[in-house]
């Protein structure tokens, strides 16, 4: 929370009292991250209530408040003005690689973390043009850039208690002092040596750092670990698989479905012992309902060969979980795919809202997933009250509600030595971490999808040790319907799109910003930065930007008063891949069969490290 | 070599001022400095490659080196996804020794030598397995090396799905515990352990980790049954960026010609081979 009293907080009372309603969230939670008190804006959808402060003057944390909403009460800039937006200030990070993140700003300062070297640089929103005030270099281990997978990407810092927390791609998480830059505590969570790295934002909530690992192309276990906001000190660590112990499972933990409920399913649903290895992964977003202490976060798939050789459901990958935040302990999981043959991690963020539900107030999660499905989910029992489908599927037909199964098509199962074409989504999923936004005046939900599929070859050689590792045989291409990333409006009470952008040409794999102005924006790979209608979807303004947007834009007021939009141009990533010139595109199989999907990005685009600060 | 620091000092002077006076040489014209032959390699795989360059892929690089009249110099990069782009791909190195021959990512020579998938086993089981439909391994406990979760397998371990028998499979990390050497030994080890009674493992590795280890083992190359879609054995040749036919060449021809020495080499490091074609 900014402690500066200024004339911005004087324009935010004024477009708040311009919306003529009353606040109806709760009282502010037990939380060290809150974002800064300002209350939901009057023409929010009847029905529908906010569970925690939103966005306002400042960006707190990574999705801009703990429900994950990235909804900003901010309302100068509107379709009225949005025109008008021009460059106020830039600065290069100095690494270009892919930006998948987004800037922090808590008082007069913004944060931004680069991709590996993963340096944190502090910039001085007082000053013209975003000007340096520090940097700070963690000097991670330079053996993560050859351990994780999809380029060395960073997601975001948090913020809490006069510290900046991130995550160091070599698996460790670093507390830095938001005044000084001086490092206050490093804590260990992986071991990149066996192939553990960390990409994630972390939260922060009740003195707890939330942190999970990635690696799963290197058979590493999932995990999520709670540190103490203090001294990094370890609280609870809950693992992806293997014994209940482990997942921290005991009483407690209540799954809606009979197929989620069981003693020890996360040893028992593999061969023996292959739980060890089992990936699910937490390299997603995770979310807090302040009213019940529970967080939520999705795991990504099962580790380790393809699906013939670990026969069993794989939990607890590519599950669902709510857990307490106090003690770990897991209260539901829901699967979303049993025994994945897809590589469909369910990493995306889980967007948090209580609203109207069939005519019933309701505690709702909605996931848009990466299989394709737009769940809605009770997220105080996990029992799923829709699944639509959001974009092109065909590896399952729908899922049965009655007991929490995907109906699937046998044929687009991928098995070693069989050729399958034709399977969508592609394992980059109908949508990838890159996560989407609520507007609570809209009711709409704003994904930011993409149509691609994919054929799945066995080829021969690609594993023999001691020769270069291949990776699979994966090749990704536009799905049908002539476009590839599509901005979808779902409206989450009718269970349809109110309205939809379709990109013709890339996925979209940015995350996208919505504001108390009704003005939705998102960026696309070729390096549009784009502000749209929340209402219709009309067009309101676009610029060109120095490179692809894989980044999530942010809002805030400067300390002039004056609102303003944050973005990163940088484009890379798993998807972006091909803008880097060591990737044939040539070669439709390469940096795990993506380039297929994007192998024009380079005539659109090039690697870069730019991040732009927007005003009227 | 042992001596004081100081001593060390005058010593490293001593050599320096010997290699500048090299660089002139008496009673000739100077001789253009032969750029280094630049190897992309791991640096902690044995037998293929270490830091040490004390694997048979480093003494291949020596032997090709000097052939072509030039120093090894080394680009060392852990054998994951991303090995090429990083290496080869990325301009920091000239020569890979080990890919299967016709890789995609690089321009192969031709091959010079072919090995298999292997059984290891400890010599005091005497189980004498060759076969992947003997009834027995529905019995044991089977290491083999699990990859990530990008759908690959070691074919044999592939095969043994088919005939339902995944759940006597028992992974071991493909890439290791990275700061302990020789990251892939580690399932032969636990041959030698006895924590799995049989392991599946790559010819080359299992040649030599079992020729070192602390008990006897044996080393039976597994029979490809007719009805089976991959392969178990591959030629494995040397890479080159596409655009470099000279050295490829270059290389190309060394192999042709230097074959006993290559086989010498492996010999040394107990690296099984089977005949077969070029691919």
């Amino acid at each position: 929370m900014s402690p500066r009293i200024s004339t911005r907080s004087i324009s935010i009372l004024i477009a708040l009292a311009a919306c003529g309603s009353h606040d109806r969230s709760p009282p502010p939670p037990p939380s060290t991250t809150g974002a800064p008190g300002a209350p939901p804006t009057g023409g929010t959808v009847p029905g529908l209530r906010t569970i925690a402060p939103l966005a306002g003057n400042t960006w707190e944390t990574p999705a801009g408040d703990v429900a994950n909403t990235r909804y900003s009460t901010l309302a100068q800039i509107d379709a009225t003005n949005v025109g008008k937006l021009h460059i106020t200030g830039t600065l290069t990070t100095g690494v270009p690689r892919g930006h998948e993140g987004g800037p922090l700003v808590v008082g007069s300062t913004m944060y931004v973390v680069t991709p590996f070297p993963d340096n944190l640089i502090a910039i001085d929103l007082t000053k013209p043009g975003a000007q340096v005030k520090w940097v700070y270099r963690p000097r991670p281990d330079a053996r993560a850039m050859g351990v994780a997978c999809c380029d060395v990407v960073n997601r975001g810092p948090a913020y809490a208690r006069g510290k900046i927390i991130y995550n160091l791609l070599d698996g460790h998480t670093v507390a830095v002092d938001a005044e000084t830059g001086a490092e206050k505590w490093r804590a260990t969570i992986g071991n990149v040596n066996l192939g553990e790295t960390i990409t994630m934002a972390p939260l922060v909530v009740e003195d707890r750092v939330l942190v999970g690992n990635s690696g799963g192309e290197l058979g590493v276990r999932g995990k999520l670990v709670a540190l103490d906001v203090e001294t990094g000190a370890e609280k609870w660590r809950a693992y992806s698989t293997g014994p209940d112990e482990d997942v921290r499972i005991g009483a407690d933990f209540k799954p809606f479905y009979a197929k989620d409920r069981g003693k020890d399913l996360g040893v028992s649903t593999w061969p023996p012992g292959q739980w060890k290895q089992g990936g699910g992964t937490v390299w997603g977003w995770i979310s807090y309902d302040p009213e019940t202490h529970l967080i939520y976060y999705g795991t990504g798939n099962p580790g380790v060969w393809n699906p013939d050789l670990r026969p069993g459901d794989n939990k607890w990958a590519i599950t669902l979980f709510a857990r307490d935040v106090r003690t770990g302990m897991a209260r539901w999981a829901y699967q979303i795919v049993p025994h994945d043959a897809w590589d469909y991690d369910e990493i995306m963020e889980n967007v948090l809202v209580d609203m109207d539900w069939h005519g019933k107030p309701r505690k709702l999660l909605l996931h848009p997933g990466r299989t394709g499905f737009m769940f809605v989910m009770d997220r105080e029992t996990g029992e799923v009250l829709a699944a639509d489908k959001f974009q092109p599927v065909n590896w399952a037909s729908a899922y049965d509600l009655a007991t929490g199964k995907p109906i699937e098509d046998p044929s687009k199962r991928s098995r070693d030595g069989v050729v399958t074409r034709g399977i969508c989504p592609s394992s980059t999923g109908a949508k990838e971490f890159a996560p989407s936004a609520l507007s609570p005046r809209t009711g709409l939900l704003y994904i930011p999808a993409h149509n691609v599929c994919m054929d799945y070859e066995g080829i021969e050689a690609n594993y023999i040790e001691g020769t270069p590792y291949l990776g699979a045989s994966v090749k990704m291409y536009p799905g049908t319907g002539g476009y590839v990333g599509e901005l979808v409006a779902w409206d989450v009470a009718h269970g349809k799109p109110a309205w939809s952008i379709k990109e013709p040409t890339f996925p979209l794999n940015g995350g996208v910003l919505a504001t108390a102005g009704d003005v939705v924006f998102y960026g696309t790979m070729d390096g549009w930065f784009k502000a749209v209608d929340a209402r219709t979807g009309g067009e309101l303004w676009k610029t060109k930007l120095g490179s692809g947007i894989i980044a999530n834009p942010i809002t805030y007021v400067g300390p002039d008063g004056k609102q303003y939009v944050a973005v990163y141009a940088g484009v890379g990533g798993w998807l972006g891949t091909s803008v880097f010139d060591d990737i044939s595109t040539d070669d439709p199989y390469a940096a795990l069969g993506t380039v297929g999907a994007t192998a024009e990005l380079s005539k659109y685009t090039e690697a870069g490290d730019v991040l732009y600060i927007f005003g009227l | 070599m042992s001596c004081t620091s100081s001593a060390c000092s005058v010593l490293v002077v001593a050599l320096v001022a010997a290699l500048v006076a090299c660089g002139q040489p008496a009673g000739g014209a100077p001789v253009a400095p032969v750029a280094p032959l630049r190897v992309c390699a791991d640096p902690n795989n044995l037998p293929f490659s270490n830091r040490a360059r004390a694997g048979f892929e480093n003494a291949l690089a020596e032997l090709v080196a000097h052939a072509l009249g030039r120093e090894v110099a080394y680009t060392w990069f852990p054998q994951r996804r991303g090995f090429i782009k990083n290496t080869l791909k990325a301009g920091k190195c000239d020569l890979v020794i080990g890919v299967p021959a016709g890789y995609e990512l690089a321009a192969t020579t031709r091959p010079y030598y072919r090995s298999t998938y292997v059984f290891v086993s400890r010599a005091d089981r005497r189980l004498d397995i060759h076969a992947l439909d003997d009834p027995r391994l529905r019995e044991l406990r089977i290491g083999v090396h699990a990859l990530g979760d990008d759908y690959a397998n070691v074919p044999p371990a592939q095969a043994l799905s088919r005939h339902g028998l995944e759940r006597q499979l028992v992974g071991y990390s493909f890439f290791g515990d990275y700061a302990q050497p020789d990251p892939p030994r580690a399932l032969i080890d636990a041959v030698a352990r006895g924590e799995v009674d049989l392991a599946i493992a790559w010819g080359p590795l299992a040649g030599w980790a079992a020729a070192h280890a602390a008990v006897p083992l044996v080393v039976t190359p597994i029979d490809h049954p007719a009805d089976e879609p991959l392969p178990f054995s591959f030629a494995i040749a040397m890479g080159v960026r596409k655009d470099e036919p000279v050295l490829r060449a270059a290389v190309d021809a060394w192999i042709a010609r230097r074959g006993p020495a290559i086989a010498d080499v492996l010999d040394r490091f107990a690296i099984p081979r089977v005949p077969g074609g070029r691919r």
